[in-house]
């Protein structure tokens, strides 16, 4: 292919774009490291924030993890089987019901959060726990699992693998766990991922859920950015990288893997709807 | 056999035991999703009159000054996101050169940050020690700052956009037909119009798509506006201070009624005219 003036034009803008997109992430980066963010990086590179970050706001890191593990699990126990029903069932209850659970992404996390406040938030034990959280979260993210489940079950026969297995004597349990989950394999992990990515940077809904002993990590993002200096803001955002890595990494690759073996009917869900916003 | 025999009894065995297994999410979506909506929508009604809260809304300066400020930025944002999405994406999809792959990512790692993240990144962009500011002392000895003001949210909310829709872009851009822009050409199309006629309308359904993602994730987004602390009021702003400072709950929820139907019709909308592309399971 020749490379036109034009080539070069667009290939000029994408890697302008690219550096809008890079360069305050390594600011960032940098900045969590550096003794003195306004003498500069000469003023040498020093952990000391990241440390001090640690000390102040650990217990958000682990409940941050705690949330999203228990958000996952709860999606994969009553996401999947729930994906399954509904790939199956041609009534248009199952229609309807389809829509009414991924409602929630097409509704502000704040305007649900309010909601859930309004109708819970009088229940004290249930307002001050860290189950208030979960609750929002699994709102938010199980649309997502379902969806991505449901694709992959839209896109493989599985009614014919059930009947075959069905006709060598496989119970129904039997059936689900050997035939089903392996098979949508694709779709369960890409519903997991994104779960524990919405989860681990869900902020509108938690903003609102939270109380002063149920903080998140963004909660705690939020909290550093109005009254801590810049360096321990920056060092905090680094751990918040650092901890979402793996799972962007693994997004990546299991976005590649599923691409290479996609069957022609295949579409990969698109892991865009509505973001961590 | 059993499937003759009894067909109809295992039939009923079956749907019973299917119900069985949606029925955590049915218990899950209807007492945690439907029920406080339907009690959001009652306490959007209560006041003095049937529905003075959504007329005040609709009327009250601040109010409304907060509701078109917002629409007037998301739908600036979706504009100028699907323009940069369209020419990096097309470009992307079509030429292939070493590091391709890399650039991809990290144009669109940023997927996953949350809004008050990108609020703090754009901070470092034109914030009081930003980059911007870095560059005003260099150059005219003043700090140049924009963080803080509707642009700083414009930065913002174009920053969290472009990976969505940039993805979809890609994924449309690599199925369009390249044969139609090779007729179009031999009939003698200029580049203009091949990119108009043939290009666009190729995209047509996936810019529909994620360019109603991105309107209603910019009307609904919350931590960027709360992490600049900006005087800019867009409504999710306007909602929280009514219910936390205002402690009028009422008009939070009227609010957030009037943002939710918004973002929800954009959506439904862009799915009904985009055709499948934009079903719920695509």
């Amino acid at each position: 292919m020749k490379r036109t003036p034009s080539y070069y034009l667009q290939l000029g803008f994408t890697l302008l774009i690219c550096a809008f997109m890079l360069v305050p992430v390594l600011m960032s980066v940098t900045a969590g490291v550096t003794e003195n963010y306004f003498k500069g990086i000469s003023s040498g590179l020093t952990l000391r924030w990241v440390q001090e970050v640690l000390s102040i706001y650990s217990d958000t890191l682990w409940l941050t993890l705690k949330l999203a593990l228990a958000t996952l699990a709860v999606n994969l126990l009553v996401g999947v089987p729930a994906a399954y029903v509904l790939a199956r069932s041609k009534s248009s209850w199952a229609r309807l019901f389809e829509e009414i659970l991924v409602l929630p992404v097409a509704i502000p996390g704040l305007a649900i959060a309010l909601a859930l406040i309004i109708a819970y938030g009088g229940v004290q034990d249930l307002r001050t726990s860290w189950l208030f959280i979960l609750i929002g979260h699994v709102i938010y993210t199980l649309p997502f699992m379902v969806r991505a489940v449901v694709a992959v079950l839209h896109s493989i026969d599985f009614r014919q693998l059930e009947e075959g297995a069905s006709s060598l004597g496989a119970g129904f349990l039997r059936r689900f766990f050997d035939v089903i989950v392996p098979n949508c394999r694709g779709g369960i992990v890409s519903g997991a991922l994104m779960t524990l990515t919405l989860s681990v940077g869900e902020f509108n809904l938690t903003w609102m859920l939270h109380t002063p002993l149920t903080k998140t990590l963004p909660v705690g993002l939020a909290d550093a950015y109005a009254s801590m200096r810049l360096e321990i803001s920056s060092a905090y955002t680094l751990i918040f990288l650092v901890m979402l890595l793996p799972l962007l990494l693994a997004t990546q690759w299991n976005g590649h893997r599923r691409k290479a073996q996609a069957r022609p009917a295949v579409q990969t869900p698109a892991p865009v709807a509505k973001g961590v916003t | 056999m059993k499937y003759t025999l009894s067909g109809r009894l295992l039939r009923g065995e079956q749907s019973a035991r299917l119900l069985l297994l949606l029925l955590p999410v049915l218990i899950i979506s209807a007492a945690f999703f439907l029920l406080p909506l339907a009690r959001l929508l009652v306490i959007s009604f209560e006041g003095d009159q049937w529905g003075a809260n959504y007329w005040q809304a609709l009327t009250e300066a601040r109010y409304l000054s907060s509701l078109v400020d917002t629409l007037l930025l998301s739908v600036s944002v979706t504009l100028v996101t699907l323009a940069i999405s369209v020419v990096c994406g097309l470009f992307l999809a079509r030429n292939e050169f070493a590091g391709k792959s890399l650039l991809v990512s990290l144009l669109t790692f940023p997927l996953a940050f949350p809004g008050v993240v990108i609020g703090f990144l754009v901070i470092m962009l034109g914030g009081r020690q930003g980059l911007s500011a870095e560059l005003g002392l260099m150059i005219d000895g003043s700090r140049w700052t924009f963080a803080y003001s509707i642009a700083g949210l414009f930065v913002g909310y174009v920053y969290f956009s472009i990976p969505r829709v940039l993805l979809t872009v890609i994924a449309a851009a690599e199925k369009l037909d390249y044969q139609l822009e090779e007729a179009a050409r031999s009939f003698g199309a200029s580049r203009y119009r091949i990119f108009r006629d043939v290009i666009l309308t190729g995209l047509k359904p996936a810019l529909l798509a994620s360019g109603a993602i991105c309107f209603a994730t910019s009307m609904g987004a919350f931590g960027t506006a709360f992490a600049l602390a900006t005087d800019i009021n867009v409504l999710p702003m306007t909602i929280y201070t009514e219910f936390t400072l205002g402690a009028n709950i009422a008009m939070a929820a009227a609010l957030s009624i009037l943002l939710g139907l918004i973002t929800w019709l954009v959506l439904f909308l862009a799915r009904m005219l985009s055709g499948a592309d934009a079903s719920p399971a695509a």
